[in-house]
């Protein structure tokens, strides 16, 4: 049962010769990507913390946007999404992220809400 | 799968036989359940954002919290958290090249890969109950007021946290444990914690260089230190000792931070724990010939899939709990 896998990662930029080389490819690939969170993570350099980007330290867009990255090659390359056809990859991932994004926002928002009223409302909760 | 494909249907869509977006059946039904499963680690790391926002000013700061390795001592933040998630994906990666060798159909090499994965699965579970085990154990001690709210101590010098058996005087006492065999019969209670709560305070009224820290994180991004008088003041708002972390008191901060590290780490490690046990089976099936006999390894892709699912949830617990 040959496979046709896509052997090509970063849009075309870096080519394997086979689907073995290509996860070694991807694991050396997230592997990076985890020790450069982790040692953001551990520093905490002082630019990063204190500098807000929409409401969000900058260290922790970072963060987030590097995870997205993580999980988009596990998805791409371990989960063989590249090898789907274009509906079950917007199938799943269109789902999902307009799903997630909008649970995020309502309930990020309204956790916000409750804090102002914690701190300016008539209510007490460290007594 | 084209194995799984019978060609007499070519051309006739709605004749039944196709496969929705090239995927097999089980293929597709596994991208279904993944889907539907994302969406509740979703709702449980929004619901932590949700906590989390509500008290974004006294929240632990994770760093704080899990600072220990196994086998050594001392002050080591994010470290082996870190080789957790190395180890995850690793496991990840024995996992694809089991599937890879299964399209190649070289039995020994996917029984070999899928062997890995099962060892970098266990170690993983192995790992996040040792970290439950130091939570809930817990390092310093604390103690807790009237409102719920946390107070460690610290050493003035150092800006280090103190543990209670450092300062903590002993004051004799003729209370003791009730047990349901003495008086009342169907009333018990728990052994307690190791230090009462006036042998705290007198320990910090007899040390003058011990400091309360309260859960309030300043500007710095850094829990409060009170000062000497403004610690023994807050003191008489205390009402308890903890020591550890359950799912009513937790020693590092608020308690709900403790509730979402039990649910979250433990509905993860669950799956985690599931996933080994499917990979057995499969495993037990690949030495077996099972999928030989059968012409594919399509059930090793499968429970790949899932597998892989489990790494890309951590990715994001580690994320949301660790590092932001």
């Amino acid at each position: 049962m040959a496979q046709e896998h896509n052997l090509a990662i970063f849009r075309g930029t870096v080519k394997f010769k086979n689907n073995v080389q290509k996860i070694w490819g991807v694991l050396i690939f997230l592997s990076i990507v985890t020790t450069i969170e982790v040692i953001l993570g551990i520093f905490k350099p002082d630019f990063l913390v204190h500098t807000n980007f929409l409401h969000m330290k900058l260290l922790n867009w970072i963060f987030i946007i590097l995870t997205l990255v993580k999980a988009y090659y596990i998805t791409w390359d371990f989960m063989h999404m590249r090898d789907e056809k274009g509906s079950l990859k917007k199938a799943v991932v269109w789902t999902s992220v307009f799903l997630i994004l909008y649970l995020t926002a309502l309930i990020l928002i309204e956790g916000n809400y409750i804090y102002d009223v914690y701190q300016d409302g008539f209510i007490k909760w460290d007594f | 799968m084209d194995t799984t494909v019978t060609n007499a249907t070519t051309g006739k869509v709605w004749g039944g036989g196709n496969q929705p977006m090239g995927a097999s059946y089980g293929k597709l039904m596994m991208w279904f359940f993944i889907l539907s499963d994302a969406l509740t680690f979703s709702g449980f790391l929004v619901s932590y954002g949700f906590s989390r926002f509500k008290f974004l000013d006294i929240w632990p700061i994770a760093d704080e919290v899990f600072t220990h390795v196994p086998f050594f001592h001392g002050n080591y933040p994010m470290y082996y958290v870190a080789f957790m998630t190395f180890i995850l994906i690793m496991s990840s990666v024995t996992m694809v090249l089991a599937v890879d060798a299964g399209h190649h159909m070289k039995q020994s090499k996917v029984a070999i890969y899928m062997f890995l994965t099962i060892i970098g699965g266990g170690i993983f579970v192995g790992s996040q109950a040792w970290e439950w085990g130091t939570f809930i154990k817990g390092s310093y001690g604390a103690v807790e007021t009237r409102g719920g709210r946390i107070l460690q101590f610290v050493d003035a010098e150092t800006g280090h946290q103190v543990a209670l058996a450092d300062f903590a005087t002993t004051i004799e006492t003729d209370r003791v444990q009730h047990e349901a065999k003495n008086g009342i019969w169907f009333e018990s209670e728990s052994a307690g914690t190791t230090y009462r709560l006036e042998e705290v305070v007198a320990g910090v009224q007899s040390h003058e260089n011990i400091l309360v820290r309260t859960e309030t994180i300043n500007a710095e991004g850094k829990k409060t230190v009170l000062d000497r008088l403004e610690s023994l003041e807050i003191l008489n708002q205390a009402v308890g000792v903890v020591e550890g972390a359950n799912l009513i008191h937790n020693e590092y901060g608020h308690r709900l931070f403790a509730d979402f590290f039990f649910f979250i780490t433990g509905f993860h490690g669950f799956h985690v724990f599931s996933g080994v046990m499917i990979n057995l089976i499969i495993f037990f099936n690949v030495l077996l010939g099972t999928y030989e006999k059968r012409g594919h390894y399509e059930m090793v892709e499968k429970v790949g899939l899932y597998w892989h699912f489990v790494d890309l949830v951590w990715v994001f617990v580690f994320t949301f709990f660790y590092l932001v």
